[in-house]
């Protein structure tokens, strides 16, 4: 395993991987890449790879898990055995069914789930590589894949955390500055309603600290969203392409 | 009062398409006194109503709706048909044989196995009970031959065109009778396999093409030439 640094900001003010303070891991998105699903989206955002799949709406199996008045959905979160350094046991850890859990809730409050009483939604993410921060990279492709697969949502859910390393407030924390880090603040948000489905902390911060945290956060989240969207219309772009040859 | 998008643009769930006096349509929904878009479509406003027709979409059913269904299980007194959608349908024995059931002399299986295919419309529907079929109309009923081919469902409407103007041009070109169910499923019967050929080959073009303008136009001149192409290699 890596050393422990000693300095996760050095003398300029870049972090370890040459990052300002309040700048952005390089994201990809791309929506629609698995035919077998019914939405699909994969995200890389820094040395992050995760896949998410939608299937659904479909009728509700085992059937007492359905609900007379909404729609179900399920979200299983899970890490490959070769997405970390150390081999993880393929079987669901403690940290995965809470994280699903986790997610689940942040993206229930997008989706029209009381349209469709009696049917369930399964949502599969799969994280091929982690580097930290995975939580908000799979809620921000998750919920494309629901895009993706026709499901009726107020607005597209986008996370990104924040946290304080080495006494600075920094956006977007990657695997060395989550782990030697001292706070770690991620945020899901619905940004045309403003409204927060997530947000967690785990460390210490000041109440100003914190403030700060969370408005960075809610920033990333902004600009992850111009590039959501657009993930999510390249996929029809040939179809606006051809609209205008035509007219 | 402004909308926020030009006709025909792409937009995802969530983007906001008017402010004010306007109508959440189909795919929108208003709140704040705005109108956002739930899915992925293209924005249209007609008439102070805001819609966007989706790009990606299923099936909901829907009283009225002609569809066509499998029949997944045969059922004490009636059966269970998938009819895409988010719940299975059921078919009641009573409304198929159109008189009273009686168990001890009839056998469902022989009006209707499992795998057969039907033409039905949706006679119920509510949020609380699935699906109800019936097969008491004019064309509805056990599918006996022809071709099946599925479609988005959302594409339904572009297959059938304005008034109706698509889908007689394809009956008219290819001499097929086409029933096309709104969940998606098209059944398309004619003379002979060749005729069904170029009406689902012609139906698969409108799908592959849906959002372009002037398509019946090049429908007709795709199934004509198709056609004189066809004559040719006869007669060689």
């Amino acid at each position: 395993m890596n050393e422990k640094p000693e300095k996760l900001i050095d003398k300029k003010g870049l972090r370890l991987d040459g990052r300002k303070p309040d700048e952005l891991r390089p994201v990809k998105i791309e929506v629609g890449i698995l035919s077998n699903a019914d939405g699909s989206a994969y995200i890389e955002q820094g040395k992050n790879k995760i896949l998410a799949a939608a299937f659904g709406p479909k009728e509700m199996h085992p059937k007492h898990l359905s609900l007379p008045d909404r729609m179900v959905l399920r979200c299983r979160y899970h890490m490959a055995p070769f997405s970390v350094q150390e081999r993880k046991s393929p079987a669901p850890s403690r940290r995965e069914v809470e994280l699903s859990k986790v997610i689940r809730e942040a993206l229930e409050p997008s989706v029209f789930v009381e349209y469709y009483p009696r049917t369930g939604v399964d949502i599969f993410i799969e994280v091929l590589q982690a580097d930290g921060g995975t939580r908000c990279a799979s809620i921000t492709a998750a919920s494309l894949a629901l895009a993706d697969a026709g499901i009726p949502m107020r607005d597209l859910v986008v996370g990104c955390a924040a946290g304080k390393v080495d006494d600075t407030v920094v956006l977007d924390l990657f695997d060395t500055e989550d782990k030697v880090g001292s706070a770690d603040v991620p945020v899901a948000l619905m940004p045309n309603l403003n409204a927060v489905t997530l947000l967690q902390m785990d460390g210490i911060l000041t109440p100003e600290e914190f403030e700060k945290a969370v408005n960075l956060a809610m920033e990333g989240c902004k600009t992850i969203y111009t590039l959501q969207k657009e993930a999510l219309k390249t996929k029809y772009m040939d179809v606006k392409q051809e609209e205008e040859v035509e007219e | 009062m402004p909308t926020f998008f030009e006709k025909k643009q792409v937009v995802t769930p969530g983007e906001v398409l008017a402010e004010g006096d306007y109508l959440a349509g189909e795919n929108t929904y208003a709140e704040d006194n705005k109108i956002y878009a739930s899915r992925i479509g293209l924005a249209n406003c007609d008439n102070k109503k805001v819609n966007v027709v989706a790009l990606r979409a299923f099936y909901f059913p829907k009283v009225g709706d002609m569809v066509i269904g499998t029949v997944l299980e045969v059922g004490f007194n009636g059966w269970t048909v998938d009819i895409k959608a988010p719940y299975t349908a059921l078919l009641r024995a009573s409304d198929v044989l159109s008189r009273a059931f009686k168990p001890q002399n009839d056998e469902l299986s022989q009006v209707l196995n499992m795998g057969d295919l039907i033409v039905a419309k949706i006679a119920s529907y509510d949020r609380a009970h699935d699906p109800q079929l019936t097969v008491g109309e004019p064309g509805l009923g056990k599918i006996t031959r022809g071709q099946i081919m599925k479609v988005t469902p959302t594409k339904i409407p572009r297959v059938i065109g304005r008034k109706g103007s698509m889908i007689s041009v394809i009956k008219q070109e290819t001499g097929c009778q086409i029933i096309l169910g709104l969940n998606g499923v098209i059944l398309v019967t004619g003379k002979n396999p060749e005729d069904e050929e170029l009406a689902m080959m012609a139906i698969q073009r409108i799908e592959e093409e849906s959002h372009t303008s002037g398509l019946t136009d090049r429908i007709t001149q795709f199934l004509k030439e198709e056609k004189a192409k066809r004559e040719e290699n006869k007669n060689e």
